[in-house]
């Protein structure tokens, strides 16, 4: 394992170092040291590498990433693997705002709680949150899946496309255009195996599923109060 | 009756309640729903019409027409990229969607700018093949709604462009309705065939210049620190804007003024949202110098430029290159005459054809119907859009030459007047024939 202590190194040098591995990989087990809380560590990885962070992570941590797997053994800060591609980002502790932001694939683990706008217009990740997620959480999503073990805050799913939404707590409120929906067994099936890739304990049968009522797709004049 | 007629029996129209605005609040009452269209403002605004130059006579020199050289090159990020961005001219082509535009427009916009020897722009809805297949030099546009955005699309850009507005929606997000949501579209995006897609206004994980600055080191940190960030914005409150924008660590900013084009948006936000670009140019030149960063961050304009007067014109003012949307679009064949006749069957006319939103454009542009996608030649409109490119080149150095200036870049406000009283207070040049700038004294 090549470990990179962010006491004496720059955030560049190991962004730099991890990014080099993407045409010639010569070393697959990474580890950051003491990294307090800096921003943007581990982004743009483009490569099946492991990445772990040892302590708690600022802004953006593991932004854009395509195929590594990233522990956060922390908390992270706003934006944690927005626009990821692929690969596993898990952050061990609480996540901010705007976690999985516009993500495209790969899956994305919160052990503790995120903050608001979990999801904000993701497009393909899954985000299985263990805790509880803020406000707005999922706003304008696309595609993809959201779990969250605990409880959402006020307008889940405002605006929201393909995503799946399953929660097993409270729902503050549902945002415009979203509704609770039947969970069949396909359903439980994907959160089953969600939760199990997610390595988390939880009985698919205790969550609800939300989704799009699709109302707003097109704009129709009857539906003015909702724009 | 004939205009001719109800001049002559004395009936009056009224201007306040002329032609357009009855015909808008009947269009309103019919469809409760407010208009939505592309183009730029279609008002009279205060504009580079309004400048002229001084040439040179007694109290100044000229340069010689063909002997004596003046340099339109231009070098774009020189702040903090390894590989900043250098052109041949200073006129650069705006960031257009893919979605917005047909792929043959794209790529035509492309092979022009090429040929050229200046940049192009993605736009939101992301990069495609053909687009960096034809251009040299491709700026990436990094948008709220981060369509189609990835980071092998990233790596592969020239420059990086944030963009948190445009000059003819500043706070408005961009929209494309379900007309132009075409397979190749819709997968692009992320979203279902056919639904009227909302681009966010606001960017989904940073707020504020703060949290901007982070996002730029962000940008940088994934592709080395090689290429050149652009922040773009809609000309409003530009002179702290830009003072935002430099302690964000832009490299580059983008002002659009309000003249600016657009490919889809409420006809209220284009009319009466944003400064005119003449208004926006010195504010963006103050906070610049007030910051020790003129030239050093360059200025790129755009909104309502046209020929090479106006991008003379802009740089007199400080600007270090421009930017062009609808004039690129009008060489390619947008609004073309020849099509009038199909125009007219879909409720327009050639020179009055602003609903790119419904993707039915006859010249083959603002479309992703196949059929007429095909009518766009790439290789014969960027053919087109080079010669035009070519002339505004060439109108701009005229001028500078006869204000004695071997580079365009030279040129400046003491070399232009105004001829309104409001030009004059805009764009900080005296009103012709006195001293008088409005607003700083005599
Ligand atoms: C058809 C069309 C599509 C546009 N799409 C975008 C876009 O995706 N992103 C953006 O920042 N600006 C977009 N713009 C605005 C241009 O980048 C540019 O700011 C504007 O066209 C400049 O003004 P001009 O048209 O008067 O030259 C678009 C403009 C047009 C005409």
């Amino acid at each position: 394992m090549k470990s990179i202590d962010l006491a004496v190194a720059e955030v560049r040098e190991l962004n730099q170092a991890l990014h080099d591995q993407a045409s010639e990989c010569l070393e697959r087990e990474w580890e950051v040291l003491n990294p307090k809380g800096q921003h943007n560590l581990a982004v743009g990885i483009d490569q099946n590498l492991s990445v772990e962070v040892r302590g708690h992570a600022g802004y953006f941590c593991a932004g854009m990433n395509k195929k590594a797997h990233i522990t956060v053994h922390g908390n992270a800060g706003q934006g944690v693997a927005e626009n990821m591609m692929s690969g596993t980002v898990r952050i061990k502790g609480d996540a901010s705002q705007a976690a999985g932001a516009t993500a495209q694939g790969g899956l994305l683990v919160i052990e503790g709680n995120a903050g608001a706008r979990c999801g904000i217009s993701m497009k393909g990740v899954d985000i299985v949150v263990k805790g509880s997620v803020g406000h707005m959480s999922c706003f304008m999503g696309q595609s993809g899946r959201l779990v969250v073990c605990g409880d959402a805050g006020e307008a889940l799913g405002d605006s929201l496309y393909e995503v799946r939404i399953y929660v097993k707590g409270e729902v503050k409120s549902l945002g415009a255009d979203c509704i609770a929906k039947e969970m069949r067994p396909e359903h439980l099936e994907e959160l089953a195996e969600l939760l199990n890739r997610a390595g988390i304990d939880e009985d698919p049968a205790q969550f609800k599923r939300y989704g799009s009522a699709r109302q707003l797709y097109n704009f129709k004049v009857d539906n003015v109060s909702a724009y | 009756m004939s205009n001719e007629t109800n001049w002559t029996s004395g009936l009056r129209e009224s201007a306040t309640f002329d032609r357009n605005t009855m015909a808008e609040i009947r269009r309103a009452a019919e469809t409760g729903i407010y208009d939505i269209r592309g183009f730029g403002a279609k008002r009279k605004l205060p504009h580079f019409d309004d400048l002229l130059f001084l040439g040179a006579s007694m109290s100044r020199y000229p340069l010689e027409g063909y002997r004596e050289k003046c340099n339109t090159s231009v070098t774009l990020g020189t702040r903090f990229a390894k590989k900043p961005v250098v052109l041949d001219i200073p006129v650069t082509i705006a960031g257009m969607s893919f979605g917005a535009l047909s792929a043959n427009a794209k790529e035509a916009l492309g092979r022009g700018a090429s040929i050229a020897g200046t940049s192009t722009t993605t736009g939101d809805g992301g990069m495609t093949p053909e687009e960096r297949g034809q251009s040299k030099t491709l700026v990436y546009q990094y948008l709220p709604s981060r369509y189609g955005m990835n980071p092998d699309d990233l790596r592969k850009a020239d420059a990086i462009e944030v963009v948190l507005g445009q000059g003819a929606k500043p706070g408005g997000g961009g929209m494309l309705l379900g007309q132009k949501i075409t397979d190749r579209v819709a997968q692009m995006r992320n979203l279902p065939k056919g639904i009227d897609q909302r681009s966010a206004c606001r960017h989904p994980d940073w707020t504020g210049p703060d949290d901007l600055a982070i996002k730029i080191l962000e940008l940088r940190e994934i592709t080395d620190w090689q290429v050149p960030i652009y922040i773009k914005v809609g000309a409003t409150r530009t002179y702290y804007d830009v003072k935002l924008a430099v302690k964000a660590g832009a490299d580059v900013i983008v002002v659009d003024g309000m003249q600016g084009g657009t490919a889809a948006t409420q006809d209220v936000f284009i009319e009466h949202v944003g400064i005119p670009t003449l208004a926006a140019i010195p504010q963006a030149v103050q906070a610049l110098q007030e910051m020790g960063m003129h030239r050093k961050v360059q200025l790129i304009v755009s909104g309502g430029i046209r020929n090479g007067a106006d991008v003379a014109k802009c740089m007199a003012l400080g600007a270090d290159a421009v930017a062009i949307g609808t004039a690129a679009l009008i060489a390619l064949g947008c609004n073309h005459p020849k099509y009038d006749e199909e125009f007219r069957k879909i409720g327009s006319a050639a020179g009055f054809y602003d609903d790119y939103q419904e993707g039915k454009d006859p010249a083959g542009i603002s479309t992703q119907d196949p059929e007429l996608s095909q009518r766009l030649d790439p290789v014969e409109g960027g053919r087109k859009l080079a010669n035009y490119l070519r002339v505004l080149t060439l109108e701009a150095q005229t001028l500078a030459r006869a204000c004695g200036k071997n580079d365009l870049r030279n040129l400046e406000p003491e070399d232009l007047v105004a001829l309104t009283v409001e030009s004059a207070a805009m764009a900080r040049v005296p009103l012709a024939g006195t001293q008088w700038i409005p607003g700083q004294g005599f």
